[in-house]
């Protein structure tokens, strides 16, 4: 789309839009095609020689035990990550709606979450969570009873990372779901109200409903975040460990490329996240209503 | 505030703060509990459970977390490459949504798709051939020369020992920190968006004033997008700020690296004392900036968060 009103065409156009396209070819266009290559080749860790072997990689990669352990620990994750974050978000939204006074000030106690690097949240949990010093984890083993080490069980370790993961996003839900709920007419819940229907069936009946699209894409949104934004947290806190419980997708193409140098099965693994990722984008723009309005 | 026409009974409401107030805590209380530990000592900080209330060594433990690790010289990274990252993508995008939305030319479409096509393309699915473009930026040139075989043309032109070896690395440098990470499709679609809105009227006014088209890019464009600017430096610069694998990847120096990854050093290993108090001192220190933009331009933030994903 372009104004009605525009300037003629001249060099100054081209000029600047360069600056975008060169860094776009550069960095995204020229190292898809490389990796497409990549994933097509078999190579020697050192790059020397390589071989054309078609779908090799990917056989290789669907078959690999590890792998698809891998998909389902991420799905597992992804999927804890979001409903976790997704409904401590909705929640707090839910209540910070419903009250009348120091709305600013609930507000500025619940978004700083999501200034703080996945990273340090990890670290953060770590400490939280620590078998010998952490205080939750004193908590679980002294009070609740239970044999709780991340470093060593591999589902505590994989708790820990979505605990961690989920905690920073529910900021980011929060914010979402505070501009949903306004953005419900007020008369809808007086209708109800009057009609009789207590605070939750208004909730169930009327107020989630209408929020329906901003689950949807905060659902999106946090798988996506869950998939790819995580890698700092796994990194710092886990390293993929203990025995691979906790080696998501994103963090096995690392390992696998940069650390064991398999440069063919890490291509192909990154074009698979890579497809994926399309096709979540793809059905995001097809689902999701549009509701940004142009004026012309 | 408008009183909603609905049942507010005291004890709804108390219920409402009481829930709030725990929601509240549960979303601080690592936050608590990392400040108690970063004021705490070593001896009480390792007794479990730790006390609760925070302790007088705060500034001993930053600096032992500053001295341990490169902390000072990578905050300066951190920041280097978190306001490049800002400032970048935002000069870039805006530019280019300038071009795309008020100049008619040829390539215009071409270039809106190829830059939107990489939407949701993020580094983690493209790391090591990302990586390889930025250890040789010229590596294209290069591939290209030996593709066309210009090496033996060249010999066979001035002599035997002559080769053509392209090589522009962009490892452990700001700059490698930075470029790659400055395009932007959502930023530059935020911007086509929010130009598309401007009124057509402007535009015609300033060009019977007979304003060049960077006038008009300067008077007007710019001073009408000073909230969507300031809306998204505080998205990117907690983004620039929080990156993490594309340093981790591109540095190898400890000099070079950002503070966030640096953090990573300060975790007490199995066999190490556990200085909890120091890491947590670290930790804050690191989050504190980005914290700090948000909070106070907590109104641009939300802004900016819900726009840039409309």
């Amino acid at each position: 789309m372009i104004k009605r009103s525009h300037f003629k065409a001249n060099a100054l156009a081209y000029l600047l839009i360069t600056p975008q396209v060169l860094v776009t070819l550069a960095f995204f266009y020229w190292p898809a095609i490389q990796g497409l290559l990549q994933s097509l080749m078999l190579s020697d860790p050192f790059g020397r020689r390589s071989q054309f072997v078609w779908l090799e990689n990917f056989v290789r990669i669907f078959t690999d035990v590890l792998y698809l352990k891998s998909i389902g620990i991420t799905l597992f994750f992804s999927l804890a990550t979001a409903l976790v974050s997704l409904a401590i978000g909705l929640a707090i939204g839910c209540l910070a709606n419903r009250a009348l006074r120091a709305k600013a000030l609930i507000r500025t106690l619940l978004i700083w979450p999501y200034a703080v690097a996945p990273a340090i949240s990890g670290i953060l949990w770590l400490f939280l969570l620590h078998p010998s010093y952490g205080v939750v984890a004193y908590f679980l083993k002294n009070v609740v009873g239970m044999h709780w080490n991340p470093l060593l069980n591999g589902n505590d370790a994989l708790f820990l990372v979505v605990v961690a993961s989920a905690w920073k996003q529910i900021s980011y839900n929060f914010v979402f779901f505070m501009a949903g709920l306004q953005a419900i007419p007020l008369s809808l819940i007086e209708a109800a109200a009057m009609d009789g229907a207590g605070p939750l069936r208004r909730f169930w009946v009327i107020t989630f409903p209408l929020l329906s699209p901003t689950i949807f894409f905060l659902t999106v949104m946090n798988i996506i975040y869950a998939f790819f934004e995580t890698f700092g947290v796994i990194h710092t806190v886990t390293q993929g460990g203990p025995g691979g419980a906790t080696n998501t997708l994103v963090y096995k193409v690392y390992q696998d490329g940069f650390i064991g140098l398999n440069m063919g099965a890490s291509a192909a693994q990154s074009l698979v996240l890579m497809a994926l990722i399309i096709t979540v984008t793809v059905l995001q723009f097809r689902f999701v209503e549009r509701r940004v309005q142009y004026t012309t | 505030m408008i009183a909603m026409m609905v049942e507010r009974t005291p004890i709804l409401d108390t219920c409402t703060y009481i829930f709030l107030m725990v929601g509240i805590c549960v979303v601080g209380f690592p936050i608590f509990y990392a400040i108690t530990a970063a004021t705490l000592p070593l001896d009480q900080v390792a007794r479990v459970p730790m006390p609760l209330v925070p302790g007088d060594q705060f500034l001993i433990n930053i600096h032992a977390a500053w001295n341990k690790v490169h902390l000072g010289r990578q905050l300066v990274n951190s920041f280097i490459m978190a306001a490049g990252i800002t400032f970048g993508k935002i000069v870039v995008s805006m530019l280019g949504a300038f071009s795309i939305v008020y100049f008619d030319y040829r390539f215009r479409k071409v270039a809106f798709a190829t830059v939107f096509c990489t939407l949701m393309l993020p580094v983690e699915v493209r790391i090591l051939p990302t990586y390889e473009m930025a250890a040789n930026l010229l590596g294209p040139l290069q591939w290209l020369v030996n593709v066309l075989h210009l090496n033996p043309a060249v010999q066979w032109v001035v002599g035997n020992n002559f080769e053509i070896s392209l090589e522009w690395s962009l490892l452990n440098s700001y700059t490698g920190l930075i470029l790659p990470l400055v395009a932007s499709a959502t930023c530059t679609f935020l911007f086509r968006q929010f130009f598309l809105t401007i009124p057509e009227e402007l535009c015609e006014a300033a060009k019977l004033d007979g304003a060049s088209p960077m006038v008009f890019f300067w008077k007007i464009l710019l001073p009408l997008s000073v909230t969507n600017i300031a809306a998204l430096v505080v998205i990117e610069f907690v983004y620039g700020w929080n990156q993490y694998l594309w340093p981790l990847l591109i540095t190898t120096s400890p000099n070079m690296t950002t503070a966030v990854i640096g953090l990573k050093d300060l975790i007490p290993q199995a066999d190490d004392v556990p200085m909890w108090n120091v890491a947590m001192a670290g930790s804050l220190l690191v989050m504190a900036p980005p914290v700090l933009v948000v909070l106070l331009m907590q109104r641009w933030f939300v802004k900016g968060l819900v726009e840039k994903e409309k």
